[in-house]
């Protein structure tokens, strides 16, 4: 059996590997996404996982459970997750708000029923979102190549290695009983697909290329997040009328002139010379 | 028959005047209340329409034809859309592009309206001065257990008042997204190529509509 299982995953890794060397050459250079041919076909690998099995799951979660128990059921699984938060908001030096995510925890958990009720947010306490991957980037870790995991879907380098301790804080209490341990994981699976039933049709309709929407999304989202926000957003102006007329043809002579110079300055002192007559030519 | 004549003119200013100022009121609105007003104009009436809650595309796009395509600025937002190529592009080029692109995202979006049901909108602070001519407004979907979603609009004042010409959600600009996938595109076929795929997109969004609308009909 474990032999069986064993091939059939090396086979499905030589379809995924094989799917990549076929479409990678396919594909531009993306300078975040250089493992585009990888995640590409993981990427539908994640699309078929999700229509066969977990989009299903979703949509029975969805008809069977009333919408209030559903909340309720949302509101648990994000209280559970609020110790996590709150250490990680307190590791990037956010102590308020780490300590209103403590305070979240204890209030949702005493008066909030065990979670159920998400009285903080109503108390002035909103709910945040943070993770280690985030304060990893907040501490100056490079965020790496963007990878398609397969099951988890979009990451960074960065963001994959902090996952398996992210997925652990994510249950305050570490689960020594299994079964426990499994519906809690299913549910917040099938819970978390829920909330996007919606979404996904959005999404079909409005990319051209799925897969590029959803990977420029996701690069977008974790940068805002790791940043909070701060950042402020350049808009440029790509209009002709911003241009002088005829303002490129005389970039592009001023160009081929300066190379001229420059081909011909090679070897002749004073080097930087070249250099000067650039900037001048093209102001 | 002076009477007459001058009842005419009279007549006809008013029409004129009347025909002119709900445009002229929109055009001073400060752009936290013009954003305002329309979020909650449309909210109220998605709220109330039965039909628009089923997934009636045909009358949600009427809806928001009619009460917020007015206030963007499509041309603005299929340059950032494009990015550097937008240079590169006829001046007809451009009206194509930008009437595509208003189709793709007026469809696309308009779907995601009639997924809307009781969740509450609220409005942040903003600050600007009175002379800014570009600002963002920022409002959040509040939901239970999970962090707001942001939904930010830039808008830009121009002679034609308060435009927006950007929407951010949860910190992803729904414009320059497409940037990439547009850039794809065009390295594969040009601009020209471009067009063609946001025309057929439209075009089958159009007929899977069109069959959805008759299959619910029929189901009804």
């Amino acid at each position: 059996m474990r032999n069986v299982f064993r091939s059939s995953r090396a086979s499905l890794a030589v379809a995924v590997l094989s799917a990549a060397l076929a479409t990678g050459c396919a594909t531009t250079s993306n300078p975040d996404d250089p493992l585009e041919g990888y995640n590409r076909a993981m990427f539908s690998f994640n699309e078929q996982l999700d229509k066969v099995a977990i989009k299903p799951a979703a949509q029975v979660y969805e008809a069977v459970l009333p919408s209030p128990v559903r909340t309720g059921v949302g509101n648990v699984l994000g209280n559970l997750g609020d110790p996590w938060i709150a250490l990680n908001n307190l590791l990037q030096g956010k102590v308020a708000e780490g300590m209103s995510d403590l305070m979240r925890f204890a209030l949702n958990s005493t008066w909030g029923l065990l979670g159920l009720l998400d009285i903080a947010s109503a108390a002035g306490l909103p709910k945040h979102d943070e993770d280690l991957g985030q304060t990893l980037g907040r501490w100056g870790v490079g965020e790496g190549a963007y990878i398609v995991l397969p099951f988890f879907g979009p990451r960074t380098v960065r963001d994959a290695v902090a996952l398996p301790a992210d997925m652990m804080g994510n249950e305050p209490f570490s689960i020594d009983h299994v079964p426990t341990r499994n519906t809690v994981l299913g549910t917040r699976v099938v819970h978390g697909r829920s909330v996007l039933l919606g979404a996904d049709r959005t999404l079909k309709e409005a990319a051209l290329d799925r897969y590029a929407f959803v990977r420029d999304f996701y690069l977008e989202q974790r940068r805002y997040k790791v940043g909070d926000g701060r950042k402020e957003r350049v808009y440029e102006d790509f209009d002709e009328q911003s241009t002088a007329p005829l303002g490129g043809e005389v970039d592009a002579a001023a160009a081929t002139a300066v190379e001229n110079l420059e081909l011909a300055g090679i070897g002749a002192p004073p080097a930087t010379t070249g250099r000067r007559v650039t900037r001048q030519t093209i102001q | 028959m002076n009477k007459i004549l001058d009842f005419l003119r009279v007549f006809l200013l008013c029409a004129l005047f009347g025909a002119a100022l709900p445009a002229a009121a929109s055009a001073d609105k400060a752009p936290d209340v013009l954003v305002r007003d329309v979020t909650n104009e449309v909210l109220e009436i998605v709220r109330a329409d039965k039909a628009i809650q089923a997934g009636d595309t045909h009358r949600v796009i009427e809806l928001v034809d009619a009460k917020v395509l007015p206030h963007f600025d499509f041309r603005r937002m299929t340059m950032l859309a494009v990015g550097r190529d937008w240079r590169q592009a006829s001046a007809e080029q451009q009206t194509r592009l930008t009437d595509a692109f208003r189709t793709l995202l007026v469809r696309t979006y308009s779907n995601a309206l009639t997924q809307y049901r009781d969740q509450r909108i609220e409005f942040r602070p903003s600050r600007f001065a009175p002379a800014d001519t570009r600002v963002q407004i920022r409002t959040e979907v509040v939901q239970s257990g999970a962090q707001p979603i942001g939904i930010d609009y830039m808008l830009e004042k121009g002679e034609q008042g308060w435009k927006v010409f950007d929407v951010i959600v949860a910190g992803v600009s729904l414009v320059t997204n497409y940037r990439s996938s547009f850039g794809q595109e065009i390295a594969r076929g040009g601009i020209d190529g471009l067009i063609r795929s946001l025309e057929e997109r439209n075009r089958s969004l159009a007929e899977q509509q069109s069959m959805s609308q008759n299959g619910a009909g029929r189901g009804a």
